[in-house]
Order: C-alpha cells, then sequence, then structure tokens
C-alpha cells in the first residue's frame, strides 16, 4: 500500500461535491500521497456496489488502459478488506500494476442507509423483516448481538467502552467529523435507544466523502516515496449458511469471523500476540464485541473485562482500537477510512499512534456476508 | 380502527418472482404455517430454497408446523425509520425458534404491551394477522407468550 487519500468528510448531505467528485479528489490524493502519475492506474476494485464505476473513472482520469475492475459482492460494509484482497490479487497475478481501492459515498445525494420510504412490496430477505418493522441496519443486527450478550453475559458497559474510545481518538484527528465532540459515559447513557440495546452511540454515522489507497506489487513500493505497508494476508467469506434468510444462521450470536480469522492469521503466518493495533468496523458496538473475541483477543466470557477504555485507548492501551474514530466519529466511509488509518499506523504517522505497529489488524463489517479481513504490517514483519 | 401491531402502510410480503417462497406465504394468508422439510433426509429448513441444503435433494416439500416455539431473541425498536411508523412509539420484534421444526427461526412482533419485560427461551404461540385489505392481500405471524 504505497499511498493513501481521502476527500474531506462530510455530515450526510452536506457535501458540496457530486460523489463521482469525492472518489476523484480521493484517488488523486491518494496518487500524489504515493508520489506516482495517476496515469499509471490500470485497475480498480472496490465493494458496497459503489456507484463510482471503474470505466466511468478510467475515461475522466483519461487511462491509457484499464486491465482489472473487480467488485466484490454483497455485504455492505463486508467488503471493506475484501476490496484490497480482490485489488492486491489482480496484482499479485499479473493482471495489473497499478490498482486503487476505493469507495465514495455521499448519501445526501442517494439516499441514507439508516431511513426507509419504500411502499408497495417487498420480497426475498426483506420480507420475513420489513413488514415487521425489522427495517434498517440497527433494527437488522440488534438480536444477534442481544443474543450474544445473553449467551455470554455481555454487559451494555462493553459496548459502551468501544463507543467511547472512538470518540476519544476522534478528537485529536483532524479529519473526524466528531472533533470537538468528545463522548462521556454520562452522555452515552443518557443517549436515546435507537434500538435496544443499541444506543445512538452504539451506531455507525452516515457520512459523505471518499477515500483510497493505492496498491503496487512491494518491488514497486519501496521505490516510492511513502514507507510501504504490506499487505501480510487476506481473508473473505462467510461460515456456513451465514446468510440464510429470515435470521436463521446456525452460527446466530456471531460476527461470522469464525471461519475468516484462522485463515488470515495462516496466510500472515502472525498470531493474535502479534498484532499491535486493531480497526474494527462499527456498523454497531456490538459487532465489534463479537468481531474481536472472533479473532482471538478474548474470550467472550472475558468480554466485559477486557473491553475497558483503558484497555483500547492509544497509546497506552494493551490494544488500541479504532485510532481514528472509525465508523463512529471519524467518517462512515463504509469502514475504507479503518483501511487508511492501518496504513497510517504501520507508518507510524496517526494522531493517536499505537507504540506496537508493525502488525496492524483491520476487520471489516461484522454480521454480515460476505465479511472480510486484513492484516498489514511494516517490512519488520515480513 | 387499527387492530394492527403496526400501522398499516409498510411493504406487503410477496414472493420472490422465481416463486420459491410462495408456499410460506399462501399458507400464512390460509392460517396455516408452512415449512420446507426434506423428504429424502427429513432436514428442516427456513428460509425456502430450492434445494435442501443437507442432502441436495431438489425441490423440498413443505409441511404444515403448529405455530408455537421459544423466543432466541429479541429487540424493542425505539427510532422509527419508516414513515408509517413515525407515531408507532416503541414496538417490540422477536426471533422465534420452532423446536417442533427442527428449531428453525422466524422473525415477528411480540404482542401485548411494548414496554414488557422480555426473557429469551420463553414458550410463545403464533397470532395471524390478516391484511385482506391491502394490495396486494397478505397475512403476518406474529407472537405472545403462552
Amino acid at each position: 500500500m504505497a499511498g493513501i487519500g481521502e476527500s474531506t468528510y462530510y455530515k450526510h448531505g452536506q457535501s458540496p461535491d457530486a460523489e463521482f467528485k469525492l472518489a476523484l479528489q480521493a484517488i488523486l490524493a491518494a496518487c500524489a500521497d504515493a508520489g506516482i502519475d495517476p496515469r499509471e492506474i490500470d485497475g480498480f476494485a472496490s465493494y458496497g456496489d459503489d456507484r463510482s464505476e471503474a470505466t466511468r473513472l478510467a475515461s475522466a482520469l483519461g487511462l491509457p488502459r484499464l486491465r482489472s475492475a473487480t467488485m466484490q459482492w454483497g455485504g455492505g460494509g463486508g467488503g471493506c478488506c475484501a476490496a484490497v484482497a480482490n485489488g492486491a490479487a489482480a496484482i499479485a497475478t499479473g493482471q495489473a500494476d497499478c490498482v486503487v481501492v476505493f469507495r465514495s459515498l455521499a448519501q445526501g445525494q442517494h439516499g441514507r442507509f439508516g431511513q426507509s420510504a419504500a411502499a408497495g412490496a417487498v420480497s426475498g430477505e426483506r420480507a420475513y423483516l420489513v413488514p415487521y418493522g425489522v427495517i434498517s441496519p440497527p433494527q437488522r443486527f440488534a438480536m444477534r448481538v442481544r443474543r450474544y450478550m445473553e449467551e455470554h453475559g455481555v454487559r451494555q458497559e462493553a459496548l459502551r467502552a468501544i463507543a467511547l474510545v472512538s470518540y476519544h481518538h476522534a478528537q485529536n484527528n483532524p479529519r473526524a467529523v466528531m472533533r470537538g465532540r468528545p463522548l462521556d459515559a454520562q452522555r452515552y447513557d443518557a443517549s436515546r435507544w435507537i434500538v435496544e440495546p443499541f444506543h445512538l452511540f452504539d451506531c455507525c454515522m452516515e457520512n459523505d466523502g471518499a477515500a483510497a489507497i493505492v496498491l503496487v506489487s512491494a518491488e514497486r513500493a519501496a521505490d516510492l516515496r511513502q514507507k510501504p505497508a504490506y499487505l501480510l494476508g487476506a481473508a473473505s467469506g462467510a461460515g456456513p449458511r451465514f446468510a440464510t434468510h429470515a435470521h436463521n444462521s446456525p452460527a446466530y450470536a456471531s460476527a461470522n469471523f469464525g471461519t475468516l480469522a484462522p485463515d488470515l492469521y495462516r496466510m500472515a503466518k502472525v498470531s493474535p500476540a502479534d498484532v499491535g493495533v486493531v480497526q474494527s468496523y462499527e456498523n454497531f458496538t456490538g459487532g465489534v464485541v463479537m468481531a474481536l473475541a472472533e479473532h482471538g483477543f478474548f474470550t467472550p466470557a472475558q468480554a466485559n473485562d477486557f473491553l475497558t477504555p483503558e484497555n483500547l485507548i492509544a497509546p497506552d492501551g494493551r490494544l488500541p482500537l479504532n485510532t481514528s474514530g472509525g465508523n463512529l466519529a471519524e467518517c462512515y466511509m463504509h469502514g475504507f477510512e479503518l483501511v487508511l488509518e492501518a496504513v497510517r499506523q504501520v507508518r507510524g504517522t496517526s494522531c493517536n499512534q499505537a507504540p506496537r505497529s508493525d502488525v496492524a489488524l483491520v476487520i471489516g463489517g461484522p454480521m454480515v456476508a460476505p465479511a472480510s479481513d486484513l492484516l498489514l504490517g511494516s517490512a519488520a514483519a515480513l | 380502527m387499527n387492530h394492527f401491531y403496526l400501522p398499516e402502510g409498510l411493504p406487503a410480503p410477496v414472493p420472490e418472482p422465481d416463486g420459491v417462497s410462495a408456499p410460506y406465504w399462501t399458507g400464512l394468508r390460509e392460517g396455516r404455517l408452512m415449512v420446507q422439510r426434506c423428504q429424502q433426509c427429513g432436514c428442516w429448513q427456513f428460509g425456502p430454497e430450492w434445494i435442501c441444503h443437507r442432502c441436495l435433494a431438489f425441490d423440498p416439500a413443505w409441511v404444515e408446523v403448529r405455530p408455537a416455539g421459544r423466543i432466541y431473541s429479541w429487540e424493542r425498536v425505539w427510532h422509527p425509520v419508516h414513515p408509517a411508523l413515525k407515531e408507532r412509539g416503541a414496538y417490540l420484534a422477536v426471533l422465534v425458534e420452532l423446536p417442533d421444526a427442527g428449531h428453525v427461526r422466524m422473525v415477528g412482533n411480540l404482542l401485548g404491551d411494548p414496554m414488557q419485560a422480555v426473557r429469551i427461551g420463553v414458550e410463545v404461540a403464533g397470532v395471524f394477522e390478516h391484511h385482506a385489505g391491502a394490495a396486494p392481500p397478505f397475512s403476518l405471524l406474529h407472537w405472545q407468550c403462552r
């Protein structure tokens, strides 16, 4: 990963620029960061049905040729790490030399995930949910988290710690939408329920913006401007029948990393103890609890003891978490801002730098399928 | 005149264009809970699919199941996201497992006081809610504590 870039991050509906223009801004910023001519780009990778199509980008940027264009199927923010892996696979197999992985999202222009005015008819998975008022993402995920809390005795304070940490880190981050809006335990407790067990601050924001990463081969990255962040490993997919309709996945109280995390560590040849800093997608804080446990940092029974602000805040915590503020407090860029933050951690340039950052973990959207995750590392980790 | 648990105006459930779930929705309209059960291996399956996920026999049979189960999980929704729900106030959704049907699960609303204490594991009975006047007409399956 040779370059990173993002547009200004806005509250939803506040971008003065079109979504496609935001994508172009992020891509050019990432190229400038890497020190490459944008016309070196010969591939794009994205996820979440990004509307900024690879062919339009290639035309807009006057690319001499487009060699790879991959879109990760389904899963919403579950694809934020898989998109990187797909781009890297194109390079590793000789199909492309310079792939930009990106996400652009202007919810003010194209509608929010958290609102619906749909009438008429609904079919498929949504037919089993929407007529019962189970419509928006928090409503679709709350019952997984409730079941997990019940099975393992996880308390609301564990969810709260994740929200407090994201807001704490965002206060040092000039890019963060929630900078200047600190959160404390009292304000969390007093905040309204969106859907039990999620308070307002357990839920991600909705935003306008774009973020991009330039991927090249490890050999090429060594000659470029920035300290490279190497892709140590990646995994994506789903456990057995995880996407079964009407909440029938066998592992229901799960973030869906049961089959992915072992693959990830095996490919990267590292263990959870080697990981110095984690960016874990917060669609909802409860998903982070499950995702971290499934990546081996604690057992579900230990969640209450592990998940405290002291343990998770950089630089002194045992496992600094979501050091940019993430989806809760930096910007909901569908998790792609988390990948950029992991690159900063490996470079040593985060606003909330972790002392151990040679191995950085990114966990994509939990509780969705397909999900995905990544391990990045410095040259020292190779 | 609202005798429905949630106000009218939410989208009506219909089968997919390929019809794989049509027997389920037709069954609800007739006041019957239909679930797939493979005739070859006996595996229960929900949501519906064209093939049995265990033995890969095509076209699992549909069998009628007693609408009785246990609460597997629950949520109390406070923030309305659809115009039809703006005036509703809090409501309860539950995930119910059906021990008589291989523990398949389905989502519905829990009838009664939306502020009632809900406990996982509690036994519930199904209550059909018929929206005969909707276009298209449909029926839902709700639950109440036994």
